[in-house]
């Protein structure tokens, strides 16, 4: 997989938030097999300097971080919070959220858009938080982004895939972009199901972080997310209605 | 034997008073210029919950922590044993059924039950969680009984004194400086938490509440006359005493969420600190370069300090090492 040139062999894209400590969170990105990280700069911080304790851990894991601007409600905010994160990790990656709503922590579309613009013009790589509507994936790639993050179901809630068939329009009508389920996921199995869509890659935090034992959780993701891969790879056979018998019937009498 | 204990907060005084029950002689240093006035301590919720803490703390945590519960009724008198109790909004009961898993030594509280151990809190919410062996203490009042008891044991505490290692002469040294110890413990990171203290007359709470919350565990511990500590904030960062004002509308929220009656509170003190914590937010009695460290107490300052202390104290005078709470220096 590659994401803005650089080849990734991974498909499990892991959250840092949330773990009981760091010493569980490294514990959970090696079990992962992840290559990116994802960090918040601004729940984690106060200022640049404050939040190095924590940083240095996650750069101490000697996997490529991808900052977020996980909080911001407006694409003025999410500019300044990209800024802040490209001096503190020297990166042009950001993962782009601009939250709409308080309690869904759904995407505002159109302040994403803005700030995608905006970023990108800037030299930014954004990975943009979005939703499945394929105009606002449209918009998005006119704005610059190489990468679209489209959510499973809203941040946190576990609930997997909310609208397969609105996920399963998006890859078709995107073949050529990769394509990262973001959010919502809960269940290794969910996470398979996307990745049988064709989906390229799979991003959660929560359901690792806040699993009894994350660590294992995240290996189990980092198994189900390859064996959804190799299926895709594999081509499914089609879903029927009718029974179609596994063994020959070719000259058994048919009463 | 002569040890110095750098730092007055919980972790220091904990230790002195080990050390001087040991035998030892004993002087405290504290860089402060009073007690408690730069230990992150202050800004404690002085809950004695080793149950609850399990829900995101290792089991050494629970382990260590119910040697808090005889430690501080002896120390403290005014320290409280009514239990704590666990809630959630309707909308986040996956969180409590979460909660009651990672958990052990509670029961299980239906709406009529809450109303009997809480009135206040009748009617408002339909399940909880009771750990009735839990305690609560107000940490300010209680370092100044551990203070007083550490006095009374011949131990020196010199105040606005800061710790420069070279002019410690002969002696042990007990490095108890929290946060302030990153310059020789460089795996030590600071977690900032954020608190208020509201007077709400209206309000009447018998026991720590904690209410579920899908970014941080905020509870509310009542220090009497009307007088109720909301915390805290978990932020990975080393900044001190900044307290936001996203934190602030968070942890009102909560109360207002409790009690509506908390929209009419007093607000007398905001405050934030850095906790100390290892990566793996376990706390560690270290030997090195000469300088015993007890340190990493987290967010577990009330609760872990008498175990730490008591194990501190035994390999100090006896050369005892606790391999639960002992690590090599991984940064020498």
């Amino acid at each position: 997989m590659e994401l803005y040139g650089v080849t990734v062999g991974s498909r499990l894209l892991l959250g840092t938030a949330q773990y009981p400590s760091p010493a569980i969170l490294a514990d959970a990105v090696r079990q992962s097999g992840a290559e990116i990280v994802t960090v918040s700069l601004r729940r984690e911080s106060g200022n640049e300097r404050n939040g190095q304790g924590f940083w240095s851990l996650v750069r101490d894991l000697g996997v490529r971080v991808l900052p977020n601007t996980a909080g911001c409600h407006t694409a003025r905010e999410a500019i300044t919070t990209a800024q802040m994160a490209r001096e503190v990790f020297e990166t042009n990656w950001i993962k782009l959220e601009v939250i709409g709503n308080h309690d869904t922590l759904q995407p505002d579309v159109f302040g994403l858009v803005e700030a995608a613009r905006s970023l990108s013009a800037d030299g930014f790589e954004v990975f943009p938080y979005t939703t499945e509507d394929l105009v606002v994936g449209e918009r998005l790639l006119d704005a610059g982004c190489r990468v679209l993050m489209p959510w499973g179901a809203p941040i946190g809630s576990g609930r997997g895939l909310n609208n397969v068939y609105g996920l399963r329009m998006m890859r078709a009508h995107f073949p050529d972009v990769p394509l990262v389920v973001d959010a919502g996921i809960g269940l290794p199995s969910q996470a398979a199901q996307a990745m049988e869509l064709g989906y390229d890659a799979i991003l959660l935090n929560t359901a690792v972080a806040r699993a009894g034992k994350p660590a294992q959780m995240a290996h189990a993701f980092a198994q189900a997310i390859a064996a959804g891969r190799e299926a895709y790879i594999a081509e499914p056979m089609p879903m029927r209605d009718m029974a179609s018998p596994s063994t020959p019937v070719l000259g058994m009498a048919m009463l | 034997m002569h040890v110095t204990v750098v730092g007055a907060g919980v972790a220091g005084l904990t230790t002195a008073l080990a050390l001087a029950k040991g035998g030892a002689i004993v002087t405290v240093v504290e860089a402060g210029t009073s007690l408690g006035v730069n230990s992150c301590s202050r800004y404690a919720g002085g809950m004695l919950a080793p149950w609850c803490e399990a829900e995101s703390a290792e089991p050494l945590v629970t382990r260590l922590g119910q040697e808090a519960l005889a430690y501080w009724p002896a120390v403290h008198t005014a320290t409280e044993q009514r239990g704590s109790l666990v809630l959630a909004p309707a909308r986040d009961t996956p969180d409590l059924e979460r909660f009651a898993r990672r958990t052990t030594e509670h029961a299980l509280l239906d709406a009529d039950a809450i109303a009997a151990l809480e009135p206040d809190l009748a009617g408002r919410f339909r399940t909880a969680l009771f750990f009735s062996r839990e305690g609560h203490l107000d940490p300010r009042a209680a370092l100044i009984s551990l203070a007083a008891a550490v006095t009374r044991q011949g131990v020196e505490i010199q105040f606005g004194t800061a710790f420069e290692m070279g002019t410690l002469a002969g002696g042990t040294v007990v490095d108890c400086r929290g946060f302030s110890a990153t310059d020789r413990l460089r795996d030590l990171r600071g977690v900032k938490g954020e608190m208020l203290i509201l007077r709400c007359p209206g309000v009447c709470l018998s026991r720590p509440v904690r209410l579920l919350h899908p970014r941080f565990p905020l509870y509310i511990v009542p220090r009497g006359d009307g007088i109720f500590m909301i915390g805290a904030t978990m932020v990975e960062s080393g900044e001190r005493h900044r307290v936001t004002a996203r934190s602030v509308v968070e942890l009102l929220n909560a109360a207002y969420t409790l009690h509506p009656a908390f929209a009419e509170a007093e607000i007398l003190e905001m405050g934030a600190d850095a906790r100390p914590a290892f990566p793996d937010n376990l706390p560690r009695v270290r030997s090195s370069g000469g300088v015993v460290s007890v340190n990493g107490l987290f967010r577990h300052g009330f609760l872990l300090s008498p175990a730490l202390a008591r194990r501190a104290a035994d390999y100090i005078l006896h050369g005892i090492q606790d391999p639960e709470v002992w690590d090599e220096n991984p940064c020498q």
